[in-house]
């Protein structure tokens, strides 16, 4: 008599600072898979929570920042390297909580690692795209470039979790920005899938933070945090993306909620620069150039 | 007037534009009535004299201009972009032609020095409009790859510190690329605003393409309350305060929204600085325009070796300010634009001395009407005074010290806003390091306040977000648009 083996479930936490830590409220919620069965339990990230991922992001995006673009684009392609290893592992979670077909769920998956490939490519060209040489009418040599924003909240929408996920945080991450994810709970098991990848990757830690949670409660908190320099969004509730662009009122923050934003199965419009340029400030310099 | 060997005679501007008694709105290509019934006295603020009576919009009027707007907007999106562009050239001719006249009104409406008017508003107003008119018809080469439309109503809100300029900055790249204007000057500066309103009638511009709507704050909240509503999207340069309770009102609206706020810009004098060219920089960076300079250099950090040697040649530099009439072409520093900024920096220069930096102003008589403050800078100023922190608005300096180029950047830095920043070191390589490394949109290295069509210009962090000038200020006016069908992310 052999019974059923026995599934070893997995533990769902936060991803932050390069580790993986429980909320510290404790709180979690079940997750569902299309069936209805509960099949984890991810964490409800608190206010705290989102703090201490801040404080980790601000940290590390200094010396993310300071790195030179063709070593952030060797860090991005190796974060493509690990999704294509979790290739089978990213499909068969997609299936489950989104009960979709496996065809459907790879060309999700196989787009999203795509993607990333892309962006390892755009980090050593923003500059040649989005800044240039101006030609003043007067003896100065003036150039203008463009510099990462700082700590950006990226809020993923519910559709396609795995391609929003990285249609959002990409553009973000590879101007030298720091992210802290807001993923959505129904997808926590994928998004905390996407945090391996990136742990076991060179992404330094801190660079990419992501906490799973209740968007309607996590966005006023995000809005009202003056350490964020900048919050993306795409394709949420009239309500969220309201709410989060009120926090432009509290510090200046750059809202960028995509309304213009064709689907994330548009790679015109998000393998292009312009997915990256509202995370950028431009810095035009000026210097004499005659004695 | 310094009464020195050295004083110079009165120069006074002879020319005197042609004004008419009192002003409408320009809405519809015309100037029309407001419907509010009301208006007010616009003066010179070196006089105090009135110099004519102008349109107090309501938020009728308001309505009416973006009514105006939106009806010419489709048929100026669908122009042929070179006809778009010649019409613009022909504005960019038409205001060098008109340019002493329109010099003299700048001077005469918000007290600015007639040289600075005349040598550094007029040419970048024509500037601006000359580089955009070519932009017209090149559109679908400024953005890589992607096709550039228009976003539709804009409404633009300026201040009064660069009345033309900020007029010119707003209105060119938005006509270039396809979209229609309702421009609201500054309450205290509408005249120069009012003259290019005939300057574009006059160029045949059709009717409605930009409207002017003068007023107060209730005429600039009008525009904002219509976000969403007709107006697609809000251009604003002004205070931080403002420019947050902007974003505050736009957001949830869709509207699109660029700002262009405050600052409490650092400039920078290692030790190894030319420093006569320096004490030239820290003059033009705080003493231009009365200091009503959102990017002035309004904090200057000296290595601490050479702070007693470069006070002592700023101060004598300083003697040899003119302050006087704003139609003087000897004037360096003009009148103070209005009794109540008067009132502002007054209150700042009383901080400083309260909260215990040192004062030093020029001692030169002041004319007995009109609004006027003495150039002046505090040392032995702390990072916690508020004369090191508030952005001050007026012809204040604040002097600190540092070290390290590590204590520099620290200091600099230690602020919420990021608009400007200076520079002075003869090592080319320490130079690049510190513009790098400070936190500003524009970094001037062995040079300050230094403007151009072609050279974005715009904020980090508080002083707001999106560029003016150049390629990258087009990205301001356009909705870079997608063919595909959107589905609002369902699959």
């Amino acid at each position: 008599m052999t019974a059923a083996r026995i599934e070893v479930a997995k533990t769902l936490k936060l991803y932050m600072n390069g580790g993986f830590p429980r909320s510290e409220s404790g709180r979690t919620i079940p997750i569902k898979d299309a069936k209805g069965r509960v099949v984890a339990h991810a964490s409800h990230a608190s206010r705290k929570d989102l703090r201490d991922a801040v404080e980790a992001a601000h940290a590390a995006q200094i010396k993310w920042a300071a790195a030179t673009a063709y070593n952030r684009g060797q860090v991005i392609y190796r974060i493509a390297e690990m999704l294509e290893a979790r290739r089978s592992e990213l499909v068969s979670l997609i299936c489950s909580i989104e009960g979709r077909t496996k065809a459907d769920a790879t060309r999700e998956v196989d787009h999203a690692i795509d993607r990333t490939v892309c962006f390892a490519g755009w980090t050593d060209k923003i500059a040649a795209v989005l800044g240039g040489k101006q030609p003043v009418a007067g003896p100065y040599f003036v150039f203008t470039m463009p510099e990462a924003t700082g700590t950006v909240a990226v809020v993923v929408p519910d559709c396609t979790p795995l391609l929003s996920l990285i249609s959002l945080v990409l553009p973000v991450i590879s101007a030298g920005n720091a992210a802290i994810v807001i993923a959505p709970m129904t997808n926590a098991p994928l998004a905390l899938a996407v945090g391996e990848a990136l742990a076991t990757s060179d992404v330094p830690a801190g660079v990419v933070n992501i906490l799973t949670g209740p968007r309607t409660e996590l966005c006023p908190w995000i809005a009202s945090h003056r350490d964020i320099a900048a919050i993306s969004g795409a394709f949420l509730a009239q309500a969220d993306a309201k709410s989060l662009e009120i926090g432009c009122a509290e510090n200046l923050k750059r809202v960028h909620m995509h309304h213009d934003a064709p689907d994330f199965d548009d790679d015109a419009f998000w393998h292009s620069p312009f997915a990256i340029a509202p995370f950028v400030e431009l810095k035009t310099v000026w210097h004499p150039s005659a004695l | 007037m310094n009464q020195t060997p050295f004083a110079y005679a009165p120069a006074p501007e002879s020319v005197r534009p042609v004004l008419k008694p009192a002003y409408g709105l320009f809405i519809g290509g015309k100037f029309v009535e407001p419907r509010s019934g009301k208006s007010f006295k616009t003066i010179n603020p070196a006089t105090e004299e009135s110099i004519a009576m102008v349109a107090d919009a309501g938020a009728e009027d308001v309505a009416r201009a973006v009514a105006a707007a939106r009806k010419a907007l489709p048929a100026w999106s669908k122009t042929k972009p070179a006809e778009r562009a010649k019409l613009l050239f022909r504005v960019a001719r038409r205001i060098q032609e008109r340019s002493r006249e329109l010099a003299v009104l700048e001077s005469m409406n918000g007290g600015k020095p007639i040289r600075e008017s005349r040598d550094e508003d007029l040419p970048l107003v024509a500037q601006h409009f000359f580089h955009h008119a070519g932009w017209c018809d090149k559109l679908m080469y400024a953005f890589a790859g992607a096709t550039a439309h228009p976003i539709g109503v804009c409404g633009q809100i300026i201040p009064w510190n660069f009345p033309l300029m900020m007029a010119a900055w707003k209105l060119a790249p938005a006509l270039a690329c396809g979209n229609t204007c309702v421009l609201k000057p500054a309450e205290t500066t509408p005249l120069t605003a009012l003259m290019l309103g005939e300057i574009l009638q006059e160029c045949g511009l059709p009717d409605g393409v930009v409207n002017i709507v003068t007023g107060g704050p209730d005429a600039g909240r009008a525009i904002t309350a219509l976000a969403g509503r007709g107006v697609d999207k809000i251009a604003f340069t002004g205070s931080t305060e403002v420019g947050k309770a902007i974003a505050k009102s736009v957001a949830g609206t869709g509207t699109k929204l660029t700002l262009e706020l405050g600052g409490k810009s650092p400039n920078i004098v290692f030790a190894d600085a030319a420093l006569d060219q320096a004490v030239e920089g820290v003059v033009s960076g705080i003493w231009f325009n009365q200091g009503h300079v959102c990017c002035a250099g309004s904090r200057l950090f000296l290595e601490e070796s050479i702070h007693d040697d470069f006070i002592e040649r700023l101060k004598a530099r300083m003697k040899m300010l003119r302050v006087g009439d704003p139609l003087d072409k000897n004037t360096d520093v003009g009148a103070i634009n209005s009794k109540s900024q008067l009132e502002v920096i007054n209150r700042f220069v009383s901080a400083g001395s309260a909260e215990g930096a040192q004062k030093f102003e020029v001692s030169c008589d002041l004319p007995k009407k009109g609004f006027w403050c003495r150039p002046a800078l505090f040392t032995g100023v702390q990072p916690s005074h508020t004369i090191a922190r508030e952005e001050i608005f007026g012809p204040v300096l604040s002097v600190m010290t540092f070290r390290t180029p590590e204590e520099a950047v620290q200091r600099a830095n230690n602020t919420t806003y990021g608009l400007s920043a200076g520079v002075w070191t003869e090592k080319a390589a320490r130079a690049l390091e510190m513009s790098n490394r400070l936190s500003a949109g524009v970094v001037w290295l062995n040079t300050f306040n230094r403007f151009d069509a072609t050279a974005p210009f715009g904020g980090y962090r508080e002083s707001g977000f999106g560029r003016e000038g150049g390629r990258q200020g087009l990205m301001s006016y356009v909705k870079l648009a997608n063919a595909k069908k959107k589905t609002g992310g369902k699959r």
